[in-house]
């Protein structure tokens, strides 16, 4: 067992993990931060998308032991100081970018790395980015409006473009 | 101006909150004090007579707490089916015993042999790994053609053969036969509708809890029906009665089907819970889904229809083998015949139409219910021997299919069901507007300058959905009732509580379901919630699939909610001293018809709870009713769809350029979600027609077994927004259930699908690469540059 310190959306915390533990692992069963998901095992699907000092990353990928000494945040810290959703998450709900919510938690995770490098992505751009992440419910063209809005796009102009 | 509160208004999903904050409390954030993890051992062979399991080393393994197998469930019920076919010989379909652990074969890969439970989900894994199997390899049946076979390897030895049932329905044979001899030319189309895996993001997951004291089970399940499991489970597989078993099935992500049926890993943690007096725990892996979540489709067809000199559809015939897999499936067995040959008519008057199914026992993975279950193997058959006859006969195949038309109603089908309502000609003048027919040569001489290939397909579509009348179920095989049930709590300060039968896995029911009785009541939505999922809250419902929650579900609750209204009236009369029949509500508020007297519905609801100045005598006090609704017929969304495709005929590659959606869902409650529906089930229609396949070698491997394997649309593989609508503004509601709603649920994974394919075989006559008449899906580039290079 290794001790591992890490800052997760905001606090500090620790805990004793094996080797093998991955980071989702950690953070759910752990921290009992439960917002990240486990969809595919294999790093395809995106539901486990954390940020890792600012980049995205799939937590199911990763060793909870590599995260020693990281900024972790996870969907549980995205939401503004006061309880209300942030403009990525609102935009989500806004535009329905979300129907069962399972893979939402890593679609705001990705969105929120993608418009931090690229702040008004076009819609090629976001479906793009969109690779590496799955989402089997809203065949997500709700979840690009919901995006190109957060990024401040008048999104009925970009549809009749 | 839209609305912006009530029946049609698109107010915001109020559960989104906790599922865009990772509040949500799905199975797998469920952890129960004392928990042991519990680890499937599975076949990796696809057939194999067990000759011995040997525990013993691993039973000693650290954390171990017990060990598993078939032996130990030699006394309990096997997984039952719940429809029972009818062989056209008149015998009961074959039904072979589905056990929860393997008992003296494997019959698939993933069949489940040895369950670990331990401390630890690592210790329970590798304890597995100590397990010593002693399996004889038998050789597999994959294709199904070779299943029937005289002499193939049998599936179920006690069976005489691979054939669960031989099916025949529709017009006989002799009309039939007749009209085809009548006929001015015959169209003949073989295909295959490929194999699927549901895939919801969610893995499935169950945890059994058991109390001693109590003699109390509790499962908590990925499950779009707690009742039914609870049904299913507690009456033919553990013998739990009703009073002591509970399932829960908190939010669930995703089910298109697949997490409708009752599984094995629920009966075993339900079952090893009490065992081991521990509750057990059991989290799919994604690989592990692929071989233990019922998979969808899998039909092999061949349909020919029947024209007359002038066009018009004289007969349609099929015959289609349909993989039912090792075992049968909870409604397996329905998928292929009540929910495929009730919908061979399509949208058109054919006077003559025979469905032949054969259902195949194979050593595959059992085959059930996905997205459509059924009318995507009947629309994509259907629309696309259509398209094929247009382009033999040299006519415009929107022409083809209009001048067929059903156009009078209610119309009663060859194939036993009665169409309630409908308008095709109206989605398909919606379509071709929205699709802008008149622009496509056009964009076809644009695609051309690019070295492309571009192709229009458009298909129609109906389904039958708000699944169903019991007394016609019952008498076609089921062996449930498929009506639903829903209470109106009203409480004392005039808050609501809605306790509901069906069940939210991403259809929006905590948000949309308010908006009706909100209405009706006059208040505020904020004032209404939606409770569903717990057996030990919610009344006896069926749970949601079908597309029934809003039609069967949504009914039950209009009734309740008018049962509150009549109790309400009287209440409101006895405090305005006025008799109830001159009492109207509205905005809330009941008024004596005529005056300005009138109290408030806070005030109605207080009295009934502090009944001091109360009838008594003649009422009850309290202001709570529950309605059960039963469906006088199923609902008949209907609809007509349209796309255009690049081709690259250098790869093969196909690219979806532009599409258009016109359906007919009757009255929509909330346009927004409705829409959500259709972008969903066309996506999954998209991934069918281009990129999912399940595939099996020809031992019984299981190839697609990870999402590294199997294609799924991801974002760049579904139209830009600006070549993309989804309209359902023809409605035609539906004649028979309260709200006059028909249901949107599949509409998209079944009317999509054809619709690719037409439009991909457009393009290539397009390109004179005529000799190509059908490319079995997915269409991948790989098969289309085989079909333009004649390969």
């Amino acid at each position: 067992m290794t001790k591992v310190t890490m800052t997760v959306n905001g606090k500090t915390v620790s805990g004793e993990v094996k080797g093998n533990t991955l980071l989702t692992e950690f953070l759910r069963e752990d921290l009992r931060l439960t917002g990240t998901h486990v969809g595919c095992d294999t790093s395809q699907c995106g539901a486990c998308v954390v940020h890792v000092n600012g980049e995205a990353v799939k937590s199911c990928t990763m060793f909870a032991a590599e995260a020693d000494g990281a900024e972790v945040t996870t969907i549980e810290g995205m939401a503004n100081a006061d309880g209300s959703l942030n403009v990525i998450q609102q935009a989500f709900q806004d535009y329905h970018g979300l129907q069962c919510g399972f893979c939402t938690p890593g679609m705001v995770m990705s969105a929120a790395a993608l418009l931090k490098e690229n702040p008004k992505p076009t819609e090629a751009e976001v479906r793009d980015h969109l690779e590496g992440n799955i989402c089997r419910c809203t065949g997500y063209h709700n979840i690009v409006r919901a995006i190109m809005a957060a990024s401040g796009q008048d999104v009925p102009a970009v549809a009749a473009e | 101006m839209p609305k912006d509160h009530g029946i049609g208004a698109s107010p915001k999903r109020r559960e989104d909150v906790r599922f865009l904050t990772g509040a949500g409390n799905y199975t797998d954030d469920i952890n129960v004090h004392g928990q042991a993890y519990v680890h499937f051992l599975r076949s990796d062979m696809a057939h194999g007579k067990i000759n011995s399991i040997d525990t013993s080393a691993a039973e000693g393994m650290p954390g171990v707490v017990r060990i598993f197998t078939g032996k130990d469930f030699e006394g309990v019920g096997g997984l039952p089916c719940g429809w029972q076919v009818t062989d056209k010989n008149g015998d009961p379909m074959k039904e072979p015993p589905h056990p929860v652990l393997a008992q003296g074969k494997v019959r698939h890969v993933g069949d489940p042999i040895a369950a670990v439970v331990a401390d630890s989900l690592e210790q329970a894994r590798t304890a597995a790994e100590a397990i010593v199997l002693d399996i004889e390899e038998l050789p597999a049946v994959v294709d199904m053609a070779k299943a029937l076979q005289p002499g193939a390897t049998k599936v179920h030895d006690d069976l005489a053969d691979n054939l669960c049932y031989d099916w025949q329905f529709g017009t006989d044979t002799e009309t039939t036969d007749a009209a085809f001899m009548n006929a001015a030319h015959v169209t003949t189309l073989e295909l295959v509708n490929n194999r699927l895996v549901a895939n919801p993001m969610e893995p499935r997951v169950a945890v059994g809890d058991y109390s001693r004291a109590r003699d109390e089970h509790t499962l908590y399940t990925t499950s779009q029906n707690p009742h039914v499991i609870r049904l299913l489970m507690g009456a033919f597989v553990l013998g739990i009665p009703e009073h002591k078993l509970r399932v829960v099935a908190p939010d669930v992500g995703g089910g298109f089907g697949t997490k409708i049926f009752h599984y094995a890993e629920e009966a075993f943690c339900t079952f090893a819970a009490k065992a081991c007096n521990r509750p057990v725990k059991w989290t799919s892996t994604r690989s592990e889904a692929f071989m233990s979540d019922a998979h969808g489709r899998d039909h092999v067809t061949k349909i020919e229809l029947a024209l007359d000199k002038d066009n018009n559809f004289l007969a349609v015939r099929t015959d289609t083998l349909a993989n039912m897999g090792a075992y049968l499936s909870t409604f397996s067995s329905s998928v292929p015949t009540w929910l495929h040959g009730t919908l061979m008519a399509g949208n058109y008057k054919t006077p003559a139409v025979q469905v032949n199914v054969k259902a195949v026992f194979t050593n595959t993975v059992p085959v059930d219910a996905y997205r459509g279950a059924g009318r995507p193997e009947a629309t994509f058959q259907l629309e696309r021997v259509i398209d094929k006859a247009a382009r033999e006969l040299g006519v415009d195949p929107i022409a083809l299919r209009r001048q067929n038309f059903i156009t009078q109603f209610p119309y009663a089908t060859p194939v036993a069901v009665e169409y309630d309502t409908g308008d095709y000609e109206a989605t398909m003048a919606k379509m071709e507007e929205l699709m802008d027919i008149k622009g496509f040569a056009a964009r076809r001489a644009e695609s051309e300058k690019n070295g492309k290939l571009r192709g229009l397909g458009v298909n129609c579509f109906i389904e039958a959905c708000g699944i169903a009348p019991s007394n016609l179920v019952g008498q076609l095989g089921a062996r449930a009732g498929l009506y639903d049930a829903a209470t109106v709590r009203v409480n004392a300060t005039g808050s609501i509580s809605v306790l509901v039968g069906a069940h939210s896995h991403g259809q929006g029911h905590e948000t949309v379901f308010p908006q009706v009785v909100a209405e009706m009541l006059g208040i505020d939505e904020s004032m209404v919630d939606i409770v569903h999922g717990d057996t030990s809250k919610i009344p006896f419902g069926m749970g949601t699939y079908g597309s029934r929650s809003l039609a069967v579900c949504g009914s039950a609750m209009v009734r309740a909610t008018e049962k509150i209204i009549n109790k309400a009236k009287k209440i409101a009369g006895h405090l305005l001293e006025a008799s109830d029949a001159d009492i109207e509500l509205k905005d809330g508020k009941f008024t004596v018809a005529g005056t300005d007297k009138s109290v408030a519905w806070g005030d109605v609801t207080l009295a009934a709870y502090v009944p001091h100045n109360y009838p008594l005598e003649d009422i009850e006090p309290g202001l709570e009713e529950t309605a059960f609704y039963d469906p006088a017929n199923f609902t008949y969304p209907a609809g007509a769809y349209a796309c255009e495709v690049e081709v690259d005929p250098d790869t093969g590659k196909v690219t979806i350029e532009k599409f258009v959606s016109a359906d007919d869902f009757g009255n929509v409650v909330n346009p927004m979600i409705v829409e959500g529906q259709v972008h969903g089930g066309i996506a999954q229609g998209i991934g069918q027609a281009l990129l999912e396949n399940c595939a099996y070698d020809e031992n019984g491997q299981l190839l697609s077994a990870s999402y590294m394997d199997y294609a799924m649309p991801r974002a760049d593989d579904i139209p830009h927004m600006a070549n993309y609508v989804v309209d359902h503004s023809c409605q035609t509601p539906c004649t028979h259930n309260p709200l006059g709603v028909k249901g949107c649920g599949e509409a998209g994974a079944i009317g999509s699908p054809p619709t690719v394919v037409n439009a991909v075989i457009d393009a290539l006559h397009s390109g004179g690469h005529t000799h190509v008449s059908h490319i079995d899906m997915p269409v991948s580039p790989s098969r289309v540059w085989a079909a333009i290079n004649g390969q």
